[in-house]
């Protein structure tokens, strides 16, 4: 009898249309097409903006900090090698900026909330209102918007990175522990915690009284 | 496998990212089916990333992308290779420097600087046997006949040969011996010289009075 090929279950992922025009422009751009930079980092633009935002809290200097990120990017562009992804090296960048400008100009405005907690201590829920479906047309209205990036501001930051690249930036556990040079198990845990804690403030209800305790101040917070 | 509100609350996060096992998954559920608390927990963590996952909540600056562009096409436009190879651009200064730098060298420490005066300069070619004339009052020799002979009724020039007089220490003179020291020529040469200007001089050195 002939042998019968078999058939191997191999997955192999195979990179799509981005990706490969990514690779592209990297390599062109590493070799010299230097106008190509711009096309380059445009996908990511409002990550980086974002990110910084999420350290800094401060409009100006988040945009300052993000414009900073990116001629940096463009000064070390031909260190960037391709073992991680450029979408985190570039976050990379934007955290270490932003954190860089945070410890020189000492921006801390009020004690973030939950900054002394242990990582690996239990956090216990603090309201327990259910909270049901909202619609996302809630978000609209700008006065919610600006209501959830108070409530957002309030973290500490530790809690506020990881929550802003995860489920902000959609950043995968393991980008988000690269970008911030932390483990998979603390990324893991500081979303925990951030979730949590932006539950316990926002469980009451959209148009309910838990509005009115924001914006929050020091030694009112509700755990 | 039961687990209480503790275990859920620890895990809630990792439920909704599918993170937990097949075992405390089915746990979980059992347990969400009869805890209010719990329930609540979790519909709410779950709406808090269903909301902040929305790109309408930060949103970039208006114009920041043209902003943006405008300061990297400024940081770029100058040196289009700025950032880029900077090796290369390391390399290039370096040899510029060094070949700058060896130049200079070579022109200010292995040449001689350009003599300024003629009385400095090395006489060659003067023949040793050739009769010149020196006075006490002057480092200088001249040939017979230079009218640059300091003349004193008291002490009339020593008489000696070319060779003598640059071993004492004189130099020779630049007008009458300046043939030696220099192609240019406009004092007359001494005798024995094969130039056909001189020759004609020297019919001129040896008419009486000169």
């Amino acid at each position: 009898m002939g042998s019968v090929p078999q058939k191997l279950n191999i997955q192999v992922k195979t990179p799509d249309a981005s990706e490969i025009r990514e690779r592209d422009l990297l390599r062109r751009v590493q070799g010299g097409e230097t106008q190509l930079f711009y096309e380059l980092i445009k996908p990511y633009e409002r990550r980086i903006y974002t990110t910084a935002f999420a350290i800094l809290r401060n409009e100006a200097e988040a945009e300052d900090a993000a414009q900073e990120a990116v001629l940096k990017a463009f000064t070390h562009i031909g260190q960037f090698r391709a073992e991680a992804r450029f979408s985190t090296w570039l976050t990379q960048i934007a955290v270490n900026e932003a954190l860089m400008r945070r410890r020189k100009a000492h921006t801390e405005i009020m004690e973030p909330i939950g900054e002394r907690e242990e990582e690996d201590g239990t956090y216990t829920p603090r309201d327990f209102a259910d909270w049901r479906e909202i619609p996302s047309e809630v978000l609209e209205k700008k006065e919610i918007r600006q209501k959830l990036a108070s409530a957002l501001a309030t973290l500490a930051e530790k809690y506020r990175q990881v929550f802003v690249l995860r489920d902000i930036q959609h950043l995968s556990i393991e980008d988000t522990a690269e970008a911030l040079g932390i483990s998979r198990a603390a990324v893991k845990t500081r979303l925990l915690r951030a979730r949590l804690m932006l539950r316990d403030l926002l469980a009451p209800g959209l148009g309910g009284a838990w509005f009115n305790r924001l914006p929050f101040e020091k030694g009112t917070k509700p755990w | 496998m039961v687990v209480n509100c503790e275990h859920v609350w620890r895990e809630v996060s990792n439920y909704l990212e599918g993170e937990v096992d097949p075992v405390l998954r089915v746990a979980m559920e059992e347990h969400f089916k009869g805890c209010k608390h719990c329930t609540a927990v979790l519909n709410g963590t779950r709406n808090v990333v269903q909301l902040y996952g929305d790109e309408r909540l930060l949103e970039v600056p208006v114009g920041f992308s043209q902003r943006l562009q405008h300061r990297l096409a400024q940081q770029t436009a100058p040196s289009r290779w700025r950032g880029i190879r900077p090796i290369w651009m390391m390399a290039i200064a370096a040899t510029t420097l060094v070949i700058g730098g060896l130049a200079l060298g070579s022109a200010t420490v292995f040449r001689q600087p350009e003599l300024r005066s003629q009385l400095a300069q090395s006489p060659h070619g003067i023949p040793p046997d050739l009769i010149v004339y020196v006075s006490d009052d002057s480092r200088v020799f001249h040939a017979p006949g230079c009218k640059y002979l300091h003349k004193k009724d008291d002490e009339p020039p020593k008489q000696m040969s070319a060779s003598a007089a640059m071993r004492q220490g004189y130099v020779p003179c630049v007008r009458c011996l300046r043939q030696y020291l220099t192609a240019d020529t406009e004092c007359p040469r001494p005798p024995g010289s094969v130039s056909r200007w001189a020759m004609k001089r020297e019919d001129k050195l040896n008419q009486p009075g000169f």
